[in-house]
């Protein structure tokens, strides 16, 4: 699950540029990149969360 | 935000004032070192604090030898991509091992000499984060990966004339991602090292007990959690002013209501953190202080160039606000151990600054540029270090053993404790 959300948020930094490119007025474009910004917060919160589920005692990736 | 050409030159006064300015930058550097040693434990006092400075002396070399050329500087040579009809400045080409910088204009070494001091800066960040576990190895190849390889990439971008600074000029937005003092390309790329060096190294032993809280180990001296404080806010100074003289170019009329920012957000935060934790605990806790009065000193270097002072009294409250809040959460809720807070303060408040930025800078379209560096730096920097300090860890790791852990990092890596009058007692909280 760690690695499913840190794969989900470079989709969300390309999704910033595809709203660059894609969108030329102000209001989508920035409406696009709130939606790409939302990606991440879902990759990091699962990527969080993942990294939670392992460590109940005193583990670590490392350990 | 760095036109390649075109750039207004600095005056004499300019110069001297910036070179004064960066002298002066390092105290930031010695606070925040200040306050890792002490949120962290006694038997590790010795060993974090040189861990520090070795940490910093890796990044300086390493960035000296290979991140310098990565970075590049305005108007330099860079690696450019075409896409979608636009110039993608993604990679700076300049000289290896720093060769012609004695004839490089003042400018160029005056920018190069900020460099240096942010890479040194951004080192430490994930240092604190690893107190009473991190081996020196581990924090010095951790400053060799993000001194050669992570931050001389975003620092390209952001500052030296890179894709980030050119979105004003290619897609209208505002003048570009504004960061003139390192909030994203120090504090947040350092924030989010420190959450990825914290997932690969564990938490301290007995931190998250099974089937119990999370148990409290508390800073070993508010003395030196404080007083870094007081002296980061004159680093913080002279990063904040230097960052907008130089990569801003803001007149020098303008720098002291950007020293006034910087007091009034710094100022806001601690009151609002003090303000938070009196009515939460009933009395004011001293290392969340320092941490609201750190988060606001971080959330300035966005925006103290760009707004005005009570827009900057404001950002500073709400940083404050959010500081230990998010600090409990993280403990609490999703058992992140961070003993320094650097997720909290270096992460947290750059994302507030870096946000308020585009919300109250006068350009239209900044808020786009500002959240598309945010973007950037989230979406691509993080899973990039996680990835490169999973690699790390199996060649040199990050983590000492138990035995090491127990007896304390000053006695097994340095032979000797900080305090040798003080007693060592066993510790309760490993169960």
């Amino acid at each position: 699950m760690k690695f499913a959300g840190l794969i989900v948020m470079p989709a969300g930094f390309f999704l910033s540029i595809a709203a660059l490119v894609l969108f030329p007025a102000a209001a989508p474009r920035a409406a696009f990149i709130l939606c790409a910004l939302a990606v991440e917060a879902v990759g990091l919160i699962v990527a969080v969360r993942g990294h939670m589920e392992n460590r109940d005692s005193d583990a670590g990736d490392s350990r | 935000m760095t036109p390649a050409s075109g750039s207004p030159s600095l005056s004499d006064a300019g110069i001297v004032l910036d070179l004064v300015l960066l002298v002066l930058a390092p105290l930031a550097i010695a606070g925040t070192a200040l306050v890792n040693v002490g949120l962290g434990r006694s038997r590790s006092a010795a060993q974090a604090l040189l861990g520090n400075m070795v940490v910093v002396a890796t990044a300086l070399i390493g960035f000296a030898l290979v991140g310098a050329t990565f970075a590049g500087n305005t108007g330099g040579a860079a690696h450019v991509l075409h896409l979608a009809g636009k110039q993608w400045d993604w990679l700076g080409e300049g000289p290896l091992f720093l060769k012609g910088i004695v004839n490089a204009p003042v400018q160029s070494q005056l920018e190069i000499l900020f460099e240096f001091l942010a890479v040194a800066m951004a080192a430490i960040i994930p240092w604190g984060s690893g107190a009473d576990r991190l081996r020196m190895a581990g924090g010095c190849a951790i400053a060799a990966v993000l001194s050669t390889l992570v931050f001389p990439i975003l620092a390209h971008w952001v500052w030296a004339g890179g894709w980030l600074a050119q979105l004003g000029i290619n897609f209208s937005a505002g003048a570009g991602f504004l960061d003139p003092a390192g909030a994203g390309t120090i504090h947040l790329l350092g924030g989010l090292s420190a959450l990825a060096v914290i997932w690969v190294a564990g938490s301290r032993r007995g931190k998250f007990p099974k089937g119990g809280f999370a148990t409290a180990m508390p800073g070993h001296n508010a003395v030196y959690i404080l007083f870094g404080c007081l002296v980061a806010l004159v680093g913080w100074l002279g990063f904040n002013l230097a960052g907008a003289s130089l990569w801003i170019h803001a007149p020098l009329a303008s720098l002291p209501v950007t020293a006034l920012n910087t007091l009034l957000t710094a100022a806001g935060a601690l009151t609002a953190t003090y303000t938070v934790t009196r009515v939460r605990f009933g009395k004011p806790d001293a290392s969340l202080c320092a941490n609201g009065w750190l988060a606001g000193l971080v959330a300035s270097s966005a925006s103290a160039a760009v707004v005005p002072p009570i827009p900057a009294l404001l950002i500073g409250i709400a940083t404050g606000v959010i500081t230990p809040l998010l600090v409990e959460v993280l403990e609490l809720a999703v058992t992140v151990d961070d003993p320094s807070g650097a997720i909290t303060v270096h992460a947290a408040g750059a994302l507030v600054g870096l946000i308020a930025a585009g919300l109250f800078a006068p350009q239209p379209g900044q808020f786009i540029a500002q959240m598309v560096g945010i973007a950037t730096i989230l979406g691509l920097f993080l899973p990039f270090t996680y990835l490169l300090f999973k690699i790390l860890n199996r060649f040199v790791p990050f983590r000492v053993d138990s035995d090491g852990e127990r007896i304390g990092m000053d006695l097994h890596e340095l032979g000797g404790g900080a305090y040798p009058e003080f007693v060592i007692h066993r510790d309760d909280s490993y169960r």
